[in-house]
C-alpha cells in the first residue's frame, strides 16, 4: 500500500486530475451496483446485478432527447462539469475549501436547472434540495475548520500527510460529517430532492423534467460526487491508507443500513436536525479543539 | 446494441381499472418477486420510463391522460395493457362512459391477460416488452441513419378533441 | 495633495451647478457626463501616482478652512432643527443641540490653539476606497440621469426636485472624498455630519409619510452616532491632545480607548449593525440611485472604513472582541432574516447589512489575513450590490413590484437585465467570483485568531446561500412559448451604467490577484508589517474556474440556444393532465394554472423575532464594549 501511495505522490498535479477523472466513474458506478444489491438483500430482495448502475446510464444515453425548454440541460452539464473539476481539485491536493465552494457552485447549476424548467415537481425538488443545501453547509466548512486546526493547511495534500490520526482530535466532527453525508449521498431519511428508491413523482423532485442523456449525465455527476464525498472521509483516517480505505467504505456502507432503516423526514425536520446536530457534534469539537491548542 | 433489455425503466397508469390489476404489478416489485433483479424500476415520471404499463379500462376521463403521458415518454417506447380491462375494457367494456381497451387511445405492444393478471405473467408481458423495445431502437436508428433530417423539433400538442 | 482636494472640491462645484443651472438643459447632461468621467478618472490617476508609494501626509493651513466648516455645521445643524421642528419630531432636534453644544463649546474653549500636523493623508486603503467613491458613485449618477424622470413618471404625486437630487448626490460624493482623504479628525467628523445630512434627506425625498418616517429614523440613529463621535474628539483633545488619525493610532492605548470606542460606535450605526440596523431597511424607500450609492457601495463602507482605521487601537482589548460580536452576530442573524423576505430591496438591505457585519467582525480582530479579508470583501462588495440595486431599481419599474415574487420568468421579458442581474448576484456568493475570494481570507483570517467566528460563518453562508439561489432560481425559471421583451424602455444611461458595473465584478474577479498584490498587501505591510501569503495554485484555479465560466457561459447558451436541434420537445409533467405548459384540468373540467412560489421558511427566520433578538444582544454587547472602556 505503502508503495501505491508512493505512486501518487509522484504523479503531477494533471495526472492525479486525469486519474480522478477516468477512476471515479467506474469506482462510483460499483458503489452505486453494491447499493443497490445490498438494499436489495437487506429487503429479502434478489436484486440487480451490481452493473446494473452503468446499464441504466448506457441505456438513458441511448434514448431520446425530449425537452421542455432548450436550454435546460445547459445547467446539467455545467453541474457535471463543475462538480468534476471540484474532485479533480480535491484529488491533486488543492485547497479543500477550494474543493467544497466548487462543489457548492456545481450544486447552485443543479439547482438553477431544477428551477429553469419551471414545472411544479421539479420546482418543489429545487426548493428542497436548496433546503438541503442549507442543511449540510455548515457542516461541511466546519470539516475544513477542523482539519485546519489539527493540520495547520487547508491543503489537502499536507492534510493527507499530517502523521496524527485526525479522527482522534475530530470525532465531533466526523461524526457531523457522516450525518450530512446521508443527505449528500441522497439516502433516506433525507432524500427529500430526489431519491433513488420508491420512484413516486414527488420524489423523483428535481429530475422530473430531466430524462435520457441528460439524466444519465446526473447520475454519472453523482456518482463523482460520491467518490469525493469518501475522499473527504479517507482524510480523517489518512495516517493509514488501508484503515482510511476501510472506513470510507464502512462509512458507505452505514449509510446504506440507515438507508434502509429510517422512512423520509419531512424538510422541517431535516433542516433543524442537521443543523442541530452539526452544532452538538461539529461546533463543540472545535471548541473543545479551540482550548486545547 | 442497445441497453434496453438490461434495464427498462417502467410507468404504470391506472386508466379505470378496479384496482386489481393495480396491486398485482405492485406485487411485482416485493421481495417475493422482485421486479427490480431485471433492472425493472417503477419510475412514475412518463420522462423517464420506456414501458407504460396501462390496467384498466379506458374512459372517456382517462383518455387525454393516457396520450400526454404516452407523448411525454421519450423514444423507444413501448404499451403493456396489463389486465382484460386494459385489453378489451373486459365487464365494463358496455359502460356509457367506456372506451374499450388500452388500444383504442394507444398503440400496444404486448397483451397481458388475466383478470386480474398474475405477477408472473405480468413480469413475463414486461419481459417480452422489452424485446419489443430493442427491436424498436433497432429500427430508429436505421431510420435515422436513412435519414438524418426525420428527426427534428416538432413539437407534440395537447390538442384536446 | 492638489488631487486630493480637486477630488473634495470638484464634486462640490458640480453639485453647486447642477442646483443652479436650470432644467433640461443640454450642457447640463454634458457637464453631468464630464463629471462623470473625471471622478472616475482622478482616483484612478490618483492610484497610478501613488502605486510604489507609502502614505502620504499633507500640512493644510486650515484656520480658514476650520472656520469656514464651523459655519457651515452650524447652518447644518440649524436647517435640521428648522426641519425637525416643522415636523414635529424633537429628538433630532435634542440631539442636534447636544452636538452643537459639545462642538462649539469645544471650538471656543480649548480647540481655539489646536494645531495641526496633517490635515489630509493618502495611502492605498484611502485610494481603494476613493476609486470606489468615484468609480461607483460616477456610474450611479449616470444611472439617475436616465432614473429620475422615469421615477416620476411612477411616482406622479411626488414632486420633481432633479436638481436638489443631483445637488445632494453630488455633495454626498465630496463628502466621502472628504472623509476617506482626511487626517484631521475634525474634519471626519464635519464630512460625516454632511454624510448624515445627505442621506436624511435622499430617503425623505419622496416626502410621504412612510419616507418621511424612515428619514426621521436613519437621522436620529446617525445623529446619535455623531453625538458619540463628538464625544469621543472631545475627549480625545482633552487627555492627549491629539486631533489627528495618524497619531491616534500611534498613541498608548490606555488613553485612547474611549475615543477609538466612540468612534468605532459611530461606524457601528453608519454601517448599520446590530442595534441600529433599522434605520438601513427604512432607508429603503428611497429612489434606487441613492440605495445604490449610499446604503449599499458607499456611505456605509464609510462606517466599516472608520472602525478599520481606529481597530489597531482596539487591538487585544475587550472592546475588540465585543466589535466582532457585533459584526458577527449582525452578519448570522441579518443572514438568516434575509431568508424570509420577499421584497427585494429589503433582500439586499440585509445582505448589505451582513456583509457590513463581516467587515467588523474582520475589523474586530484586526489580524493582518482579517484585515486583508475585510478590504477586499468591501471591494467585491461595493461593485456587485451595487449593481444589484440598480437591476432591481428597473425592474420595479418594469414590472410595477419589488416583490421578489412577481419576477417569474423574468429571463423571458428582460433577458439581458436578468443576466446582468445573474452576474451580480453569482459576484455576492458564488464560487469564483469576488465575495466568495472575500470570504475564504475571512474564514482563514477567522479560524488562525477565533475559531468561534468560524462557526459563525459557517452557519451564515448556508443561510446566505439559500436566499441567493432561490431568487436566482426566480428570475431564471423558462415559460416555453412567447413573451414580450419589455426592456426596450430601458433608458441608455441606466445600460451603461449596468454594463460597467456588471463588467466590473466579472474584472474585479478576474483582477483579483493584481488587486490583492498591488494595493491591499502593500497597505497591510504597512500597517503590521506582514502580510497574507496565498496560495498560487489556489489563485490559479480560481481563475481557470472564472475564464472557464466565461467561456462556457456564451459558448453553452449559443450551442443550446443555436445549434443543437435534435430533441423532441414536451410538455412540463403535470401528472398527464396537461392542457398545455402550466394549465392542468382539474376536477370538474376546471382548467388549473399552476403558480410556482418560494420558501421563505418564516417559522425559523421570522424577522419580529430575528431583529429583537438582534437588537437585544447587540445591545448587552455595546453596553460591555463601552463599560470596558469607560473602567
Ligand atoms: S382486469 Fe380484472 S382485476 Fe384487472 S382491472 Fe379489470 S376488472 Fe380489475
Amino acid at each position: 500500500m505503502n508503495s501505491i501511495s508512493e505512486i501518487i505522490q509522484s504523479w503531477s498535479i494533471i495526472e492525479r486530475m486525469l486519474a480522478f477523472f477516468l477512476l471515479a466513474p467506474i469506482a462510483g458506478g460499483v458503489l452505486a451496483g453494491i447499493d443497490r444489491k445490498l438494499s436489495a438483500r437487506l429487503q429479502g430482495r434478489y436484486g440487480p446485478p451490481v452493473r446494473q448502475p452503468f446499464f441504466d446510464v448506457l441505456k438513458l444515453f441511448q434514448k431520446e432527447r425530449i425537452l421542455v425548454n432548450k436550454f435546460q440541460n445547459f445547467p446539467i452539464v455545467l453541474f457535471f462539469l463543475f462538480t468534476v473539476f471540484s474532485g479533480a481539485l480535491f484529488f491533486s491536493g488543492a485547497s479543500i475549501l477550494l474543493a467544497i465552494f466548487s462543489l457548492a457552485l456545481a450544486g447552485t447549476f443543479f439547482i438553477l436547472g431544477g428551477f429553469s424548467v419551471s414545472s411544479p415537481y421539479s420546482h418543489l425538488g429545487a426548493e428542497r434540495e436548496l433546503i438541503q443545501m442549507m442543511s449540510y453547509e455548515p457542516m461541511v466548512i466546519l470539516v475544513a475548520v477542523g482539519m485546519y486546526q489539527v493540520t495547520g493547511s487547508f491543503t489537502v495534500a499536507d492534510i493527507v500527510q499530517h502523521q496524527a490520526s485526525l479522527i482522534l482530535y475530530l470525532p465531533g466532527v466526523f461524526a457531523g460529517f457522516v450525518y450530512i453525508l446521508t443527505i449528500k449521498f441522497r439516502k433516506s431519511p433525507f432524500d427529500l430532492s430526489m431519491s433513488h428508491h420508491a420512484h413516486q413523482e414527488l420524489v423523483r423532485g428535481i429530475t422530473t423534467e430531466f430524462s435520457g442523456p441528460a439524466l444519465g449525465l446526473i447520475e454519472i455527476t453523482h456518482w463523482y460526487e460520491n467518490v469525493l464525498l469518501l475522499g473527504m472521509v479517507y482524510l480523517f483516517f489518512a495516517f493509514n491508507p488501508w484503515l482510511a480505505i476501510v472506513a470510507s467504505l464502512g462509512t458507505y456502507l452505514f449509510e446504506i443500513i440507515i438507508d434502509m432503516n429510517y422512512a423520509r423526514f419531512k424538510w422541517q425536520l431535516t433542516f433543524w436536525s442537521s443543523w442541530l446536530f452539526t452544532a452538538v457534534a461539529g461546533v463543540s469539537n472545535i471548541i473543545v479543539l479551540c482550548f486545547l491548542k | 446494441m442497445g441497453w434496453f433489455k438490461k434495464s427498462p425503466w417502467l410507468l404504470h397508469y391506472n386508466a379505470t381499472s378496479c384496482n386489481g390489476c393495480d396491486i398485482e404489478i405492485i406485487a411485482c416489485l416485493t421481495p417475493l418477486y422482485d421486479l427490480e433483479r431485471f433492472g425493472i424500476i417503477n419510475t412514475g415520471n412518463p420522462k423517464h420510463a420506456d414501458i407504460l404499463a396501462v390496467t384498466g379500462s379506458v374512459n372517456e376521463k382517462s383518455k387525454q391522460i393516457l396520450k400526454n403521458l404516452y407523448d411525454q415518454m421519450p423514444n423507444p417506447k413501448v404499451v403493456v395493457a396489463v389486465g382484460l380491462c386494459a385489453i378489451s375494457g373486459c365487464v365494463f367494456q358496455d359502460c356509457y362512459n367506456v372506451l374499450g381497451g388500452a388500444d383504442k387511445v394507444l398503440p400496444v405492444d404486448v397483451y397481458v391477460p388475466g383478470c386480474s393478471a398474475r405477477p408472473e405473467s405480468i413480469i413475463d408481458g414486461v419481459l417480452q416488452a422489452c424485446e419489443i423495445l430493442e427491436e424498436k431502437y433497432a429500427q430508429q436508428k436505421k431510420a435515422k441513419q436513412s435519414s438524418p433530417k426525420s428527426q427534428t423539433n416538432q413539437r407534440q400538442g395537447f390538442n384536446h378533441e | 495633495m492638489n488631487v486630493l482636494i480637486f477630488l473634495i472640491v470638484f464634486p462640490l462645484v458640480i453639485s453647486v451647478l447642477a442646483l443652479a443651472l436650470p432644467r433640461g438643459l443640454l450642457i447640463k447632461r454634458i457637464i453631468g457626463v464630464i463629471a462623470n468621467v473625471v471622478l472616475c478618472a482622478v482616483p484612478i490617476y490618483l492610484l497610478v501616482t501613488y502605486l510604489d508609494k507609502g502614505p502620504a501626509y499633507f500640512h493644510l493651513e486650515s484656520h480658514l478652512i476650520n472656520n469656514s466648516m464651523l459655519v457651515v455645521e452650524i447652518l447644518i445643524a440649524a436647517y435640521i432643527i428648522y426641519i425637525s421642528i416643522r415636523a414635529k419630531r424633537y429628538l433630532p432636534v435634542l440631539l442636534v443641540f447636544l452636538q452643537s453644544v459639545i462642538m462649539l463649546s469645544f471650538e471656543f474653549t480649548s480647540g481655539r490653539g489646536m494645531q495641526i500636523e496633517h490635515s489630509l493623508f493618502v495611502d492605498k486603503f484611502s485610494i481603494i476606497m476613493a476609486l470606489i467613491v468615484g468609480c461607483i458613485g460616477s456610474a450611479i449618477c449616470l444611472y439617475a440621469i436616465g432614473y429620475i424622470p422615469e421615477y416620476h413618471e411612477h411616482y406622479k404625486e411626488v414632486k420633481a426636485r432633479p436638481r436638489y437630487f443631483f445637488f445632494l448626490m453630488y455633495l454626498f460624493l465630496s463628502a466621502m472624498f472628504g472623509i476617506v482623504f482626511s487626517n484631521n479628525l475634525m474634519w471626519i467628523y464635519f464630512f460625516w455630519e454632511i454624510t448624515t445630512l445627505c442621506s436624511f434627506l435622499l430617503i425623505g425625498y419622496k416626502n410621504d409619510q412612510a419616507s418621511q418616517e424612515s428619514a426621521f429614523r436613519a437621522l436620529i440613529m446617525n445623529l446619535l452616532g455623531g453625538v458619540v463621535f463628538a464625544v469621543g474628539l472631545v475627549y480625545l483633545y482633552h487627555s492627549s491632545q491629539v486631533m489627528e488619525l495618524n497619531k491616534l493610532i500611534q498613541l498608548d492605548k490606555g488613553y485612547v480607548l474611549i475615543p477609538a470606542v466612540c468612534i468605532a460606535f459611530a461606524g457601528l450605526v453608519k454601517s448599520a449593525q446590530f442595534p441600529f440596523s433599522s434605520w438601513l431597511t427604512g432607508a429603503m424607500v428611497a429612489p434606487t440611485p441613492v440605495s445604490a450609492l449610499l446604503h449599499s457601495s458607499t456611505m456605509v463602507k464609510a462606517g466599516v472604513y472608520i472602525i478599520l482605521r481606529v481597530a489597531p487601537v482596539l487591538e487585544n482589548t475587550v472592546a475588540a472582541k465585543m466589535l466582532m460580536l457585533i459584526g458577527g452576530v449582525s452578519f448570522l442573524i441579518t443572514a438568516f432574516i434575509a431568508i424570509s423576505q420577499s421584497n427585494a430591496k429589503k433582500v439586499l438591505a440585509y445582505s448589505t447589512i451582513s456583509n457590513l457585519g463581516l467587515i467588523v467582525a474582520c475589523a474586530g480582530i484586526n489580524t493582518y489575513s482579517a484585515v486583508w479579508a475585510a478590504i477586499l470583501l468591501i471591494i467585491f462588495h461595493a461593485v456587485a450590490k451595487s449593481l444589484l440595486f440598480l437591476c432591481v431599481g428597473i425592474i420595479e419599474y418594469k414590472l410595477g413590484s419589488r416583490d421578489i415574487e412577481d419576477m417569474d420568468y423574468l429571463i423571458m421579458r428582460m433577458p439581458k437585465l436578468t443576466a446582468i442581474m445573474m452576474t451580480g448576484m453569482a459576484g455576492m456568493f458564488l464560487a469564483p467570483f469576488g465575495m466568495i475570494i472575500g470570504k475564504l481570507a475571512t474564514l482563514k483570517a477567522f479560524v488562525d485568531s477565533n475559531p468561534g467566528m468560524a462557526i459563525i460563518l459557517a452557519y451564515g453562508s448556508g443561510a446566505t446561500v439559500f436566499f441567493w439561489i432561490k431568487w436566482m432560481g426566480k428570475i431564471i425559471s423558462i415559460k416555453h412559448g412567447v413573451f414580450k421583451v419589455m426592456e426596450d424602455r430601458v433608458s441608455r444611461w441606466e445600460w451603461i451604467t449596468l454594463g460597467i458595473l456588471a463588467i466590473s465584478t466579472v474584472a474585479a474577479c478576474i483582477g483579483f490577484p493584481l488587486i490583492a498584490f498591488r494595493l491591499v498587501d502593500p497597505f497591510i505591510l504597512e500597517v503590521f508589517g506582514k502580510t497574507v501569503i496565498v496560495d498560487p495554485f489556489s489563485v490559479y484555479m480560481i481563475l481557470l474556474m472564472m475564464v472557464g465560466l466565461l467561456i462556457l457561459l456564451p459558448l453553452g447558451l449559443f450551442f443550446f440556444g443555436f445549434v443543437n436541434k435534435g430533441y423532441k420537445r414536451v410538455g412540463t409533467y403535470l401528472g398527464g393532465a396537461n392542457i398545455d405548459d402550466v394549465t392542468f384540468e382539474g376536477a370538474m373540467e376546471s382548467s388549473q394554472t399552476i403558480e410556482l412560489k418560494n420558501y421563505y421558511l418564516e417559522k425559523f427566520f421570522g424577522e419580529n423575532v430575528l431583529f429583537n433578538a438582534g437588537v437585544f444582544i447587540s445591545l448587552i454587547l455595546l453596553v460591555i464594549m463601552f463599560g470596558v472602556a469607560i473602567i
